[in-house]
């Protein structure tokens, strides 16, 4: 992701107050939910980590409003605001890859993003890659076909990445595939299926 | 070989979709109305006593709801865990939860919680407990294992000082057995070796930490949590907390992964229900990476010593085995047994001692890991095998397929009989399909920096169990429910095994259902899903139960059209006469005259040999179609033993020490393959965690203070993509078990032993025979040994 574009986003906060407030009138937002942050909702006051912001989020392909705090991680934005749990937190400390989420395209993990800092850019999960009517995204279609998973727990992750690489290397090689998944652990040691399922996906696309 | 129409093909198990769309659901995924969030106060130290705790400030806080500690939870008698404890054995260890609205509040409230712990004297190494005066692990002792008494054991100074530098001091054991005269057998020996090993404790690190969500209502718990087994975890759930099995509604649809870590209930999860129960409300623990490290089990390590004679053919005549386990502070787990037990079957030595001293250590709990104890002596015995072939002369695969049992070999100090072991078909088939004999000319040769070695090593588990009940429903809308006690853990065996009811009953599988993933889906009591033994166990019960709803179907028959029940076939969803196909019911008709009948058609009468759980389960479906529901009673005499060949070819750089698996081919003896696909998964994810024991992983502690320096996964060193070949291979030898109906035995423990010992002897191998008697091994230790200096630590020091 580029820097810049980074800071300009977070440039809007002020200038977005008023419109943030009509909108918690109106009750569009998500509502702030508070499983994992002290939120407003306590009354407590400001203090370090209180203040939210309200952002919208392109979340495959939907806008989705939300009260997202300075600190929040986009894990826990998907997760517990938005309740896209296909994410997982395997570590939540970019060490594991099983919250791999696309930004702009671009595999990240989801664990290491400030969701303040992605308001406006295309986020893809999980949930957000087959079609409308359920059909499987390719990638999908082929880690079903090659018995990708184990256990599943990191096979989001390994999709995602999977998806990301295949936009940007339509034949990838084996050894490409492995050195573009290999921030994704798979403690099952699924890496030959997830690799042959892959290869696979590449004949699907 | 049987004709199957389902045994032995690929099929889609019905949770996958799930997997790849981010719907199927794991502890962490739901929610409940109320949610509160508990977080841990954990020990900072390994060894403690907590003298006084003030949470007063932490409760006056907004947001907080309570606090839970040991005072409010049932005690437990030593050596079993605590579910919070006031003497902590570990870093890590629970000591008290706080509960809040939110999360962010519990981890604030807990640090204004006041613990004053007095320091007590800690164990990292086994041996150091043994020496005397050495510290306990425990106050009351240093030494337990399941069915082994908390005592206090110490060898004497002599013991310590009789032995050479670098070799295990072998005192009076725990537990000891033998058979044969051993003596005997080292003095008709062409060739004695001893060698000295150990083999490294590690995290199991599965990827879903143990978070788990808790919530009462009228009176019943209901349970969201990860365990591998869903049936057989109830038992000791309810012990833990203290209900009736009838108030637990537990769900585990999906558990992130286990490898013996969640075989069944572990004290943890009953946090947030005893907590649900005090606040009155829904309570979330969410447990971290570091937390998983702590307290989500661990494999023991061993320090142990071989002695083996050996005729100049190969044969082995005589074995000495002695283990010292690093148990951890509850002792739990048996691989000190299991690695006897493993060189007993593996090499079938005609004499044999193996002595034991589980010792506890204060360092992460220990659990069953993948091939447990059976790992650890791959790794300790495969190595020493191959420095016999060397100074005998003889290749490598052949020294251990003259020793491997044949289906009338024998396991154990009471010899017992095995089901089948097809060990030498599995090798031959590993050396063929390897290229073995060719590829010896490329042993030692060297590229550039890097030298070629070849492994090859066996893994092994026994891979089964009997005794357990089946339970299946056919409908009235024409299709076969067949109900799973097993959890679904990954390894798909829960689905596999279910194909052995459909295929008894010639059931299309587009109109089988699977039932699973909580208690309220009505499940039969089913062994442990763990210890590969699902898949051999499971496929008798399920296989019963189908039986047991032919008879019905053919006696119903034989009700509706005439005839005797013998008369009737059954396949294709119907039963008809075998003499006039047209004439018979459809599976929908016979549910409906199966409700209508009642009785023990429909499963108002149910046999009297079930287990409880079973006929709860089974009262609950009464009526609602016909019934199939049965003990097993087939019969079983003998250890049911699965196996595999591992065969690795690996690249060592002789100027960075680095290791490159570059080939690795896995070969299974698990009787008739089940489930192709997914048998590969098993041999090839088996083998990357061997990989990662071989290589990578291990348990480091600072050595003052006793704290784990390797709690996340960059620091433990799981393997990742690029730490394995790009291309594996496996294979399985198919032939069957005869004992058990489609003829499978279990497959997914032994491939971890046979990965990881195949790797460590092509090390040896590219290293001109160079001796380790260790694991893992990292690039220093090979660098050191290509470099011929000395190691910067002592033959058996555990803390490296």
């Amino acid at each position: 992701m580029d820097a810049s574009k980074g800071r300009s986003r977070s440039s809007h906060g002020l200038s977005r107050r008023a419109f943030i407030q009509g909108v918690i009138a109106a009750g569009a937002a998500v509502s702030s939910v508070n499983y994992l942050f002290r939120g407003n909702a306590l009354g407590q006051g400001a203090g370090r980590g209180v203040a939210e912001r309200l952002l919208t989020l392109t979340v495959n392909g939907q806008q989705r409003r939300v009260d997202v705090l300075d600190q929040e991680t986009l894990l826990m934005t998907l997760r517990y605001k938005l309740g896209l749990t296909g994410t997982k937190i395997g570590c939540d400390r970019g060490e594991c890859g099983n919250c791999t989420v696309l930004i702009d395209d671009v595999p990240v993990y989801a664990c290491s993003t400030l969701t303040r800092i992605v308001h406006d850019a295309p986020i893809t999960t999980i949930e957000g890659l087959a079609a409308p009517g359920g059909r499987l995204h390719p990638v999908q279609q082929a880690f079903v076909e090659e018995l990708g998973p184990q256990c599943g727990f990191c096979t989001p992750g390994q999709i995602i990445s999977a998806v990301g690489l295949l936009k940007v290397n339509r034949k990838p090689t084996r050894a490409e595939i492995a050195e573009a998944l290999a921030g994704n652990v798979c403690r099952c040691g699924a890496y030959d299926h997830y690799l042959n399922a892959v290869q696979r996906a590449t004949e699907l696309i | 070989m049987a004709a199957y129409k389902l045994i032995g093909k690929d099929f889609l198990p019905p949770d996958v979709i799930g997997k790849v769309t981010g719907r199927a659901k794991f502890a962490e995924d739901f929610r409940a109305e109320g949610m509160v969030f508990a977080k841990l106060l954990r020990s900072p130290m390994p060894h403690g006593l907590v003298r006084r705790v003030d949470a007063a400030q932490a409760l006056a806080m907004k947001g907080v709801l309570g606090i839970l500690t040991a005072a409010d939870l049932p005690k437990v008698t030593a050596p079993a865990e605590p579910i919070l404890t006031s003497e902590p054995l570990y870093v890590g260890e629970p000591i008290l939860a706080i509960a809040a609205v939110d999360e962010t509040t519990a981890a604030d409230a807990l640090d204004r919680v006041k613990v004053e712990l007095e320091p007590l004297p800690f164990v990292l190494d086994p041996l150091e407990s043994l020496r005397p005066g050495g510290a306990n692990a425990r106050t009351e002792g240093n030494v337990a294992a399941p069915n082994l008494k908390l005592q206090t054991l110490k060898w004497s100074a002599r013991d310590f000082t009789a032995v050479r530098e670098g070799e295990l001091p072998r005192g009076k054991p725990a537990e000891e057995w033998h058979y044969g005269d051993i003596e005997a057998g080292f003095r008709q020996a062409d060739l004695v070796i001893e060698e000295s090993f150990i083999t490294q404790a590690l995290a199991h690190h599965a990827m879903e930490p143990r978070s788990a969500l808790a919530y009462w209502q009228g009176g019943k718990l209901f349970l969201h949590g990860s365990t591998q087994s869903l049936a057989f975890s109830i038992p000791p759930l309810t012990r833990i907390l203290g209900i009736e099995p009838a108030n637990l509604h537990y769900v585990s649809e999906n558990t992130g992964g286990g490898f013996g870590s969640k075989a069944a209930a572990y004290t943890q999860m009953a946090i947030p229900a005893f907590f649900a129960k005090k606040l009155g409300r829904p309570v979330m623990l969410r447990v971290s990476r570091e937390e998983e490290h702590d307290f989500g089990r661990s494999r023991p390590g061993f320090q142990g010593w071989v002695k083996l004679g050996f005729r100049k053919d190969g044969r082995l005549l005589a074995a000495d085995l002695y283990i010292v386990q690093s148990g951890g502070p509850y002792g739990a787990v048996n691989d000190f047994r299991n690695a006897g037990r493993h060189v007993s079957l593996v090499y079938q030595p005609l004499a044999m001692r193996w002595r034991g001293m589980p010792v506890l250590t204060n360092t992460p709990p220990r659990s069953a890991q993948r091939s447990p104890g059976e790992t650890q002596t791959s790794i300790a015995m495969d190595p020493v095998i191959d420095k016999a072939a060397r100074k005998l002369g003889l290749d490598r695969v052949a020294i251990r397929h003259i020793n491997a049992p044949r289906s009338d070999g024998t396991i154990g100090p009471k010899r017992e009989p095995l089901t089948s072991s097809f060990l030498p078909e599995a090798l031959e088939l590993g050396a063929a399909q390897f290229d073995w004999a060719a590829k010896q000319a490329l042993s030692g040769k060297r590229t550039g920096s890097k030298v070629t070695g070849l492994g090859v090593g066996i893994g092994y588990h026994a891979a089964g169990n009997s005794g357990f009940d089946g339970l299946v429903l056919i409908r009235p809308d024409g299709k076969l429910y067949i109900h799973a006690g097993a959890g679904n853990l990954g390894t798909y065996s829960y689905a596999a095994t279910a194909r052995a009811a459909a295929e008894a009953l010639g059931m299309p599988w587009e109109r089988c259902e699977i039932v699973y993933g909580g208690t309220g889906r009505h499940v039969p009591w089913t062994c442990i899903q763990a210890g590969s033994n699902t898949t051999f166990t499971i496929t008798r019960t399920n296989h019963v139960a189908a039986m047991d709803a032919r008879r019905k179907l053919q006696e119903i028959a034989a009700r509706e059209v005439g005839g005797e029940p013998a008369a009737f076939e059954v396949g294709g969803g119907r039963v008809f006469l075998k003499a006039e196909p047209a004439k018979g019911l459809a599976f929908a008709e016979a549910a409906q005259r199966a409700i209508a009948l009642g009785g023990k058609y429909s499963g108002q009468e149910l046999p009297k040999d079930l287990n409880p759980m079973t006929a709860r389960s089974a009262a609950a479906l009464a009526g609602q179609g016909l019934m199939g529901v049965a003990k097993d009673t087939l019969p079983r005499n003998g250890v049911i033993p699965g196996f595999c060949a591992g065969y690795a070819l690996v690249e060592v750089d002789v100027e960075t020490g680095q290791v490159e698996i570059k080939e690795y081919l896995g070969v299974a003896d698990c009787g008739t393959v089940i489930h192709p696909k997914n048998l590969g998964n098993q041999i090839l994810g088996g083998a990357v965690q061997g990989f990662g024991m071989a290589l990578l992983e291990k348990h480091v502690y600072d050595p003052k203070y006793g704290i784990p320096a390797t709690r996340g996964l960059a620091t433990s060193k799981p393997p990742t993509y690029l730490d394995v070949p790009v291309n594996m291979r496996w294979a399985a030898v198919g032939k069957p078990d005869p004992q058990n109906p489609v003829g499978a035995k279990g497959a997914g423990e032994p491939p971890e032993g046979a990965a990881a010992a195949a790797v460590l002897c092509a090390i040896s191998d590219a290293l001109g025979g160079a001796h380790f008697g260790r694991s893992p091994l990292t690039c220093d230790i090979v660098l050191n040994a290509v470099e011929g200096r000395p190691q910067p630590f002592k033959p058996l020091d555990t803390n490296i």
